[in-house]
């Protein structure tokens, strides 16, 4: 069971999200709740099955699954809440939460502190404008990997890979695995864009051929993907005609970039920079609106999980500190009661750390006029604190009281403090 | 006949490039590693390459219809179509934990093939 209000929230449960929940939990959050869209916690780890994580952190050689379900297991021991199979639909600046899910319906929650940790988004074909018809069979490479490794589809039989990002290598690897061809990797820039060890363990390990300076001019088909026309670049990136090929194939994964997502982090009224496309932060991993923080390829795509791992845990041990901040003010800050012949008092809320060192004015007027002495009293429920002697009060004219630093070693226990407005006996 | 080969190493992220200077299967000299695990991978390369191997095998009642697996240890090169090709028969019921055994001694080789993860049944 979810509650409404939250030291920490974490939007998105892969590496970045689990490390900060941990962390929070770790430095002094009580109530740490990790939102996840999918059904299960882990996010794109779960789908990067081949091995290469964890080698910083753990000092070992792990798969992508195995590697989450470290933290996974961590978070839960660790009791944190999660919501799972839920779309967070809006945020605000003052941190409350509008989620959505099949499960438990809309539901509003409030957080002290929130950790954007919503990943990164594949470049589409549409972003780079590929010309040509659009027949089934232009996939993202995460698509194909989803389809080939959690759901148990093939999304193709011949491919051509358009970038030579690492997703798109391991993919090579992955689709030849399971009996597909690959027939090339067009890398468009005149340098491999992912690691160089993914082109030898992925690429020259099983001879697939990896052609640089090289793009899709054009999609061929009209149903189904039947072959692509590849080009050679010049320096400027412009095709050289004269060097078009036909490339027969059934599909054509695109590993060409990805994007910080940021559509709720807009929301919030985070900054976003043009560079990384993700949230200007501090050194605590905080963005520009107070208590909302944001770690992993949110901020800026990292080459390696343990980094973002890393920047979770920070990320998340700045929001605890945060989240018992806030938690302390609102302990200090105790509300102003408008009592006996009282309409308002102004302030409405009084941080009660204040009252050390100054007076602090109350300020209110009078429901009915009392043409005789009164007095203006100030209660903390059971203790008069302080009155002031007044020889009449009327709706026209406000009245004024002061807490004097005197005053605080009583006011400190008060849970609430009530001005009433009585006739002197 | 001594000969220079030229080697990525793929031990970390890094990527370093070696030149390894052999004659046959006899290394005289190693440079451009930049630790000790890179020596060993370039030992091991030149004379038995091996590669850790990931794939997935079938599940039957599981959360999703496959669970992915991988080698304890590095396969030698050219096995690694055979390995897949016993990865293939395999169907296991759900639900599977992370580490489980899913294929003991593959190929005869000693190399135990593990869950990568937990598969909840359903």
């Amino acid at each position: 069971m979810t509650k409404d209000l939250y030291d920490v929230v974490v939007i998105g449960s892969g590496p970045g999200g689990l490390a900060a929940a941990i962390a929070a939990k770790k430095n002094g959050a009580d109530d740490v709740l990790i939102i996840e869209r999918d059904v299960e916690l882990g996010g794109i780890l779960l789908q990067c099955i081949h091995n290469g994580f964890g080698v910083e952190i753990f000092k070992e050689d792990l798969p992508g699954p195995g590697y989450a379900q470290r933290f996974i297991n961590e978070a839960l021991s660790l009791g944190i809440d999660t919501l799972l199979d839920t779309m967070v639909l809006d945020i605000n600046a003052n941190r409350r939460l509008y989620v959505t899910s099949k499960r438990h319906g809309f539901k509003e929650i409030h957080s002290r502190a929130i950790v954007l940790a919503m990943g990164c988004r594949e470049r589409t074909r549409a972003q780079i404008n590929l010309p040509g018809s659009r027949p089934a069979g232009v996939y993202t490479a995460g698509t194909a990997q989803r389809w080939t490794n959690v759901e148990g589809y093939m999304p193709g039989s011949h491919f051509v890979i358009l970038g030579s990002g690492d997703i798109g290598m391991i993919m090579a690897r992955r689709l030849t695995f399971e009996g597909a061809k690959v027939e090339r990797v067009l890398e468009l820039m005149p340098y491999l864009t992912g690691l160089t060890r993914n082109y030898v363990q992925c690429l020259l390990d099983y001879d697939i051929p990896l052609q640089l300076h090289h793009t899709v001019n054009r999609i061929i088909g009209n149903h189904r993907v039947e072959a692509i026309e590849s080009v050679q670049v010049d320096d400027r990136l412009q095709p050289i005609a004269g060097t078009e090929e036909i490339i027969p194939c059934d599909t054509l994964l695109l590993s060409v970039g990805l994007i910080p997502e940021n559509e709720l982090s807009k929301m919030a009224g985070v900054k976003i920079d043009p560079i990384t496309n993700g949230p200007f932060v501090n050194d605590e991993f905080q963005t520009n609106v107070p208590g909302i923080f944001a770690a992993g390829n949110v901020v800026h795509v990292y080459d390696l999980v343990d980094w973002v791992t890393e920047a979770g845990l920070s990320a998340g041990a700045s929001a605890a500190r945060y989240a018992v901040a806030e938690r302390q003010k609102e302990i200090r800050s105790i509300p102003m009661i408008a009592g006996e012949n009282v309409r308002y008092i102004v302030p409405h809320r009084l941080d009660k750390s204040h009252m050390q060192e100054e007076d602090i004015r109350l300020q209110m007027r009078v429901r009915n006029p009392i043409e005789e002495p009164v007095w203006v009293e100030v209660h903390d429920g059971s203790n008069l604190i302080t009155r002031k002697a007044e020889q009449y009060v009327r709706p026209g004219e406000m009245v004024t009281v002061e807490l004097k630093p005197k005053h605080f070693a009583e006011v400190e226990k008060a849970q609430s403090l009530t001005v009433n407005i009585v006739k002197r006996k | 006949m001594e000969e220079i080969t030229k080697l990525i190493c793929i031990s970390c992220p890094k990527g370093c490039s070696v030149n390894v200077t052999h004659e046959g299967e006899t290394i005289t000299d190693i440079s451009g590693t930049g630790c000790k695990r890179g020596e060993d991978y370039v030992k091991k390369e030149l004379t038995d390459p091996r590669r850790m191997v990931a794939s997935t095998v079938r599940v039957i009642s599981g959360l999703h219809p496959l669970v992915p697996v991988y080698t304890q240890a590095p396969l030698p090169k050219p096995r690694i179509h055979d390995l897949l090709r016993e990865l293939r028969k395999i169907e296991i019921q759900a639900p599977v934990k992370t580490g489980q055994i899913i294929l003991e001694n593959a190929l005869g080789l000693g190399i135990n093939v593990v869950a990568s993860r937990d598969m909840p049944k359903v």
